[in-house]
């Protein structure tokens, strides 16, 4: 009787219940169809972020400096230890690193093997401090005459404020990410792997233009132990606004020159993608302990392009218009069935009458409702089946523009991450192919625009399908209590006196 | 089989309408009470209050020993379910049911099993002579034999009481004769306790007794039952 009763129903409103149909058919075809882009957005844009494999840096890893050390004293103990003799003249390049304590390069091949990182590099950021002075005679005041900046002599003694700059050892053989990888080259050439044992130098065109230097000059690098050494200026280079680098040397020389051999005191990593960052950045906190664990900003919000205004308007505008467009065919049903109840209240209050229960009257006017809901799921799903194969098939390529390609000095030419290569770089700190898989012939030379472009699929999964059914039913349920809560207020006398 | 006592219905609101007044009335099992009056003047009100449609302002309804105003809603509707029928003036079909499945219908609160519904139905359908017309949807029936189902679907249960609410009120005067002795012929077959609301005096007077309702007071103006044996 029950489905006699609700087929013969729906039979006889069959307009009502068609218009009730397409109206949830539209919206759960809407929600599958954003779902699906939203899908393929997401994918596209995963894709894209793969390739980049981090480019550039994600996490530095940074290590407090201990007590007492990285500085220097200026040695103005005479022999004996006491003060030196006036007249003495003290000259010193000192190289040393004061920002940050050291880090063994073992840590960083440690970090590099770690779960979800693609490359980890170590660097040396040092501080090249000069110093050039005459001791003066000590009145019985003490202290030194004069005080005022640049030279200052007088007939107790002279001295030049101290010269500083900073320099970066780069490690050459993972230079694709560290201090040098952002830079463009303006003049000469960059570092090659080939000069890791070299003295030679890039500079910040900053820092040539202050001191006059060019292609072919030569400047001071200071050691440890305060002597020079010259190293040659093969490149000038354009940094990045914000930069503290002056000048860059190969890492092995620098760890030579600061007596920190076997020594970083930076790690740059770079995540395999942007969504491991965080989990990356909890490993090397483990690995690390007492390292200071910094990621960068978030690597998506760095892809322009139509890639990421479509993945806004698939999130954002498409979200809301099928959220809109759902209510608005909840709303109908609502409305339609409980038109529906009203025009059927003699018929309701009859079988009351007969001896039917509320429930079983509520019962029949939910099953109608269901039923109609699940006719429009069903519809809803051809719907946005049809719709994601049409934004599959009619969906224009879109393009991401990455936001960080490596800059022209990057030591062995500027190129971007990636190139399919499961491992794409290699271990690190280390030279080409030590302890990886894929090596760095996984990195494509950048011979285009830094550009990527990606055809937009709309996937359904069957997940989906099975939200938009149960989106459908709600549907119906929620028409079929509003009309159910009708019928059962329904009171027989009242109802078998209205006019039919 | 019915006693009221005192029952009266007042239907409130801005302009409140006195429906009953202070009714007294014993039905005995088997009686064909017939209630005649005015349009407006309380005969359908009366009828849903003994049906147990609606419920009196105050007064007691009594069917056999039971006071239908202090049960519940579903004692009420399973009182219905099983010994109540009821005929409509205007029918009150289903539309979209055959004329066997509008009597099923009534089978449906008992949990008769679907095979016994449709053969009983049937058999009631057969016995007012419609029993070639089961597959027949309301608007394929005359208004006389849409009557009949009525009839059919009202007795195919089995019911102690037969209530009619103006059955011969939408049929013409031939087919009001068919109802009428259609419905005395059953009531005398099957010992029905049976009281009909009409305005018409030729179907009031087939009745035992006539109540006449007047402005929501009830008055016996017949009694035609055999005197109580001594």
């Amino acid at each position: 009787m029950f489905l006699t009763y609700l087929r013969r129903e729906l039979r006889r409103r069959a307009r009502q219940a068609i218009l009730i149909a397409i109206g949830l058919a539209v919206g759960v075809g809407l929600v599958i169809t954003v779902t699906a882009a939203s899908a393929g957005v997401r994918n596209a844009q995963a894709a894209v972020l793969h390739s980049l494999y981090g480019v550039g840096t994600d996490i530095t890893v940074t290590q407090a400096p201990t007590a007492g050390s990285g500085g220097f004293g200026f040695g103005f103990r005479g022999r004996g230890g006491g003060r030196p003799a006036a007249g003495t003249k003290i000259s010193f390049n000192r190289l040393s690193s004061r920002e940050y304590g050291p880090i063994a390069a073992t840590s960083v091949a440690a970090i590099g093997r770690l779960r979800g990182v693609a490359a980890a590099t170590g660097a040396l950021t040092l501080t090249d401090t000069k110093v050039s002075l005459t001791i003066p005679s000590f009145s019985s005041g003490g202290g030194f005459a004069g005080g005022d900046s640049g030279n200052a002599s007088g007939g107790r003694g002279s001295f030049k404020l101290p010269d500083n700059f900073s320099i970066a050892g780069v490690d050459l053989s993972t230079g694709a990410i560290g201090p040098l990888a952002s830079a463009r080259l303006t003049s000469g050439r960059t570092l090659a792997v080939s000069d890791a044992s070299s003295d030679v130098a890039v500079v910040s065109s900053d820092y040539a233009a202050q001191n006059k230097l060019k292609v072919g000059s030569a400047i001071s690098v200071g050691n440890s132990a305060g002597k020079s050494t010259s190293f040659s200026v093969v490149g000038i280079v354009s940094a990045p606004s914000g930069s503290a680098n002056d000048v860059y040397i190969p890492l092995a020389r620098a760890q030579a020159q600061a007596g920190l051999v076997g020594q970083v005191n930076t790690v740059y990593v770079a995540a395999d993608s942007a969504t491991q960052i965080a989990s990356v950045r909890k490993e090397i906190s483990a690995l690390l302990p007492k390292a200071t664990v910094t990621t960068a900003s978030s690597l998506a919000s760095q892809v322009s392009g139509s890639l990421a205004s479509a993945s806004s308007l698939a999130t954002k505008l498409g979200r809301w218009l099928a959220i809109a467009v759902l209510a608005a065919a909840f709303a109908l049903a609502c409305l339609l069935t409980m038109s529906a109840v009203s025009r059927r209240v003699r018929e309701f209050g009859t079988l009351k009458a007969l001896g039917w229960r509320s429930r079983r009257v509520v019962g029949q006017v939910m099953g109608e409702a269901v039923a109609i809901g699940i006719a429009g799921g069903v519809v809803g799903i051809g719907l946005g089946l049809a719709g994601a194969a049409l934004v599959s098939k009619l969906a224009p390529p879109l393009t991401a523009s990455l936001g960080q390609a490596t800059g022209s000095a990057t030591p062995g030419g500027a190129r971007i991450f990636g190139g399919g290569q499961p491992g794409g770089f290699s271990g690190a700190g280390g030279f080409p192919g030590a302890g990886g898989s894929g090596g760095f012939g996984a990195f494509r030379r950048l011979a285009a625009s830094p550009t990527v472009t990606v055809h937009l699929a709309a996937p359904v999964t069957v997940n989906v399908i099975v939200v938009a059914v149960l989106l459908a039913i709600v549907g119906g349920l929620l028409a079929g209590a509003f009309g159910s809560w009708r019928a059962a207020r329904l009171r027989p006398a009242a109802a078998l006196t209205r006019v039919a | 089989m019915y006693k009221l006592t005192e029952v009266t219905k007042t239907y409130g609101g801005r302009n409140a309408v006195s429906a009953l007044r202070g009714v007294n009335l014993s039905i005995a099992d088997g009686e064909w009470l017939a209630i005649q009056g005015r349009t407006g003047h309380g005969k359908s009100t009366l009828l849903q209050i003994l049906g147990g449609l609606d419920r009196p302002t105050s007064g007691v309804v009594e069917l056999d020993g039971q006071d239908l105003a202090q049960l519940s809603e579903a004692e009420v509707t399973a009182i219905r379910a099983k010994s109540i029928g009821f005929i409509f003036q205007t029918f009150n079909l289903i539309p979209t049911l055959s004329a066997q499945e509008n009597v099923e219908a009534a089978l449906v609160p008992l949990a008769v099993p679907a095979s016994e519904r449709r053969d009983r139905a049937a058999r009631a359908l057969t016995q007012v002579g419609l029993g070639e017309r089961l597959r027949h949807l309301p608007s394929e029936l005359s208004g006389g034999q849409q009557q009949r189902v009525a009839i059919a679907r009202a007795l195919v249960k089995e019911p102690t009481v037969l209530l009619a609410d103006e059955p011969t009120g939408n049929v013409d005067e031939e087919t009001r004769d068919e109802i009428i002795a259609l419905l005395e012929k059953l009531w005398r077959e099957l010992g029905l306790t049976m009281i009909l609301v009409t305005h018409d005096t030729p179907v009031a007077r087939r009745a035992e007794r006539i109540g006449v309702i007047r402005k929501g007071k009830l008055t016996i103006s017949q009694d035609r039952r055999p005197a109580p044996a001594a």
